[in-house]
């Protein structure tokens, strides 16, 4: 299976990555490629076989239904977790507007 | 002190310092000095993204006033690297991105917060593989980590340090740090040993609290620490183990007293030579290595025998479906909004913002995987890529445990060859990616693996020897590395340049 170029756009699209025509091109060969290189996984006899899921044998917990059972992943961090974002206002995350 | 004497201290191991401090033949204020000043010397090797001597200083008085206080913890006065992929409190974390570039967390990882809370301090973040990805220290947008080693046919070519933790394996083996933090998710701590003559151990998946590292591909995700020798890489991982509420995949085991069990007597251990991974074509300085290592096991009383994992040629196109699958989903979080780069271009509507964020904020190489690993979880193409992946997976790990039935430990080389240089593989991805064919196989299985130091090349330049243990065993493959340690008598480090 190869992917051509407007296969690229559409996965870069999906991806949300901007890219220009002469990336699209570079990316469709290294790309096809890759996968042209992974397809070699058909071949293998999977049947019968689950699927992966955990790779060492843990159940996965559940923590107490408790406010703040951990203060630093709870709440009241407000400017904390907006230390870094590139347009904070008002306590908010800024965002270019989404409503027309 | 003397300059001269300064000097030597940076010559200590992990051990020799905690020793040393604690018996007062230094304070731990001129340990955390002399490591310092060979950072800052260093600048030529690149290994450091953001240098934090005093964090380092700070550390270094506590350990000092503990001494006095007769309160020693397991680590003070040991100053180290730590991979710029842990976030660390108040102090830049950019995992080697201009995504992350500016980024301060306002939180500390478990790892670090666990080694700072035994001690150590922090002599700065050291550069790595953007995102963790690459294998030969590349793909940073801090630009390329140099290996203090260089070839010994008098070329200059500037040599990989290996990836993704080439800042850890380039300052320690140069003496800028006695230890460091690595990740491991395809090979990233055992390469880059093994490329510089030093000692890694990925422990078991779960081992290691990810909480606080910038996620690559989580379920392959695991830290771990990278050293001159084996007893201090046990040091470190002593320090780093432990179960974490906050994350999932941690597991809830006791810590093991590493260190104290370390012992090279493998009487009674049984070592596999997988055949799959004697490679037509082999590297024949690779192969001879491989020899010389399975007749030092041989020594230490380990009886060889002879495996077969049938399933190791589908490992490595198994992982390049199953990382970049993973890590454009992780990725997916770095959008412009709530931290790291934001790209506006003029009058452009959310998506566009998002588009153009990603677009300024990843390499070349980061942008690769994300777009495969859209690729094959996208309608259709699901099931045929990602899920036969992690098919195959489960047959990889079925190889390990069949193969346990008749070993204990596997004996393998860690890299298909030694350093090479800067530059020789970055045009041909596919050749970058064979360099972890060795390494993916323990990953995939979330087995504990580490890299020593076996022997020189023709061209001078450290070959590293791979050991794989059983799930939660990372006392048997540290003691096989000690094993190795002391029959290879790897003495050679690179001589100053920079």
């Amino acid at each position: 299976m190869t992917i051509d170029q407007a296969t690229v756009r559409k996965i870069a699209s999906l991806a949300r990555i901007a890219i220009s025509d002469a990336e699209a091109a570079a990316m469709e060969g290294e790309l096809n490629g890759i996968l042209g290189w992974v397809e070699q996984l058909g071949e293998v006899d999977v049947t019968g076989v689950e699927p992966m899921t955990a790779v060492i044998p843990n159940a996965l917990r559940l923590r107490d239904d408790m406010v703040d059972a951990d203060p630093l992943t709870g709440g009241g961090v407000r400017d904390a977790v907006l230390a870094n974002a590139p347009a904070a206002q008002h306590g908010f995350f800024g965002v270019p507007k989404v409503i027309e | 002190m003397s300059r001269i004497i300064m000097v030597e201290l940076t010559d200590l191991t992990v051990a020799q310092i905690r020793d040393g401090h604690r018996n007062g033949d230094f304070t731990a204020v001129e340990v955390a000095a002399a490591f310092s000043a060979n950072v800052a010397a260093a600048s030529a090797l690149n290994a450091f993204i953001v240098e934090t001597p005093e964090h380092a200083l700070a550390a270094a008085e506590r350990a000092d006033a503990d001494r006095a206080a007769g309160a020693l913890k397991p680590l003070s006065g040991v100053p180290i690297g730590m991979k710029d992929l842990f976030a660390t409190k108040g102090v830049q974390t950019t995992a080697a991105s201009h995504m992350l570039e500016g980024f301060v967390p306002q939180y500390e990882s478990t790892v670090s917060q666990k080694l700072w809370d035994a001690g150590a301090g922090m002599l700065g973040k050291l550069n790595l593989d953007q995102f963790a990805m690459g294998s030969s220290n590349e793909t940073s947008y801090f630009g390329n980590v140099i290996s203090p080693w260089r070839r010994s046919d008098g070329s200059n070519a500037a040599l990989a340090p290996g990836g993704s933790s080439g800042g850890s394996s380039s300052a320690i083996a140069a003496r800028l740090c006695p230890a460091a933090t690595g990740t491991d998710t395809g090979g990233s701590i055992r390469q880059p040993a093994a490329f510089t003559g030093i000692s890694g151990i990925k422990p078991t998946y779960g081992r290691c609290s990810r909480w606080g590292i910038v996620a690559f591909a989580s379920s392959l995700d695991q830290a771990g620490p990278m050293a001159r020798d084996v007893r201090d890489c046990a040091i470190m991982l002593e320090a780093m183990a432990g179960f974490d509420l906050k994350d999932a995949t941690s597991l809830d085991l006791p810590v093991p007293q590493w260190e104290a069990a370390l012992s090279s007597d493998l009487v009674g251990k049984r070592v596999g030579i997988p055949r799959e991974y004697r490679l037509d074509g082999i590297d024949d300085d690779i192969a001879a290595m491989w020899d010389a290592g399975i007749a030092m096991l041989k020594d230490a009383g380990a009886e060889v025998v002879d495996i077969s994992l049938p399933h190791t040629k589908y490992a490595l196109p198994a992982y390049y479906i199953i990382a970049p699958a993973e890590a454009s989903s992780n990725l997916a979080r770095y959008d412009g909004v709530r931290y790291g780069l934001r790209d506006l271009p003029d009058g452009a509507g959310l998506q566009d913002m998002y588009a153009a964020t990603r677009a300024a904020g990843f390499g070349a190489e980061v942008k690769r995987r994300i777009l495969i690993g859209t690729y094959v979880l996208s309608a259709g193409f699901y099931d045929a890529y990602y899920t036969q992946a992690q098919k195959v997976r489960a047959l990889i790990a079925r190889d390990f445990d069949a193969a346990w039935a008749n070993c204990d430990l596997i004996l393998a080389p860690t890299a298909p060859s030694a350093a090479f240089a800067l530059g020789e593989k970055m045009a041909d991805p596919l050749a970058m990616y064979l360099n972890d064919v060795f390494a993916v196989p323990a990953s995939l299985a979330g087995l504990p693996a580490m890299s020593v130091p076996g022997a020189l090349s023709r061209d001078g330049l450290p070959l590293g020897l791979q050991i794989i243990g059983r799930a939660f065993d990372e006392q048997g493959v540290l003691n096989a590395g000690l094993a190795i340690e002391e029959r290879a008598g790897f003495t050679a480090r690179a001589e100053r340049w920079w």
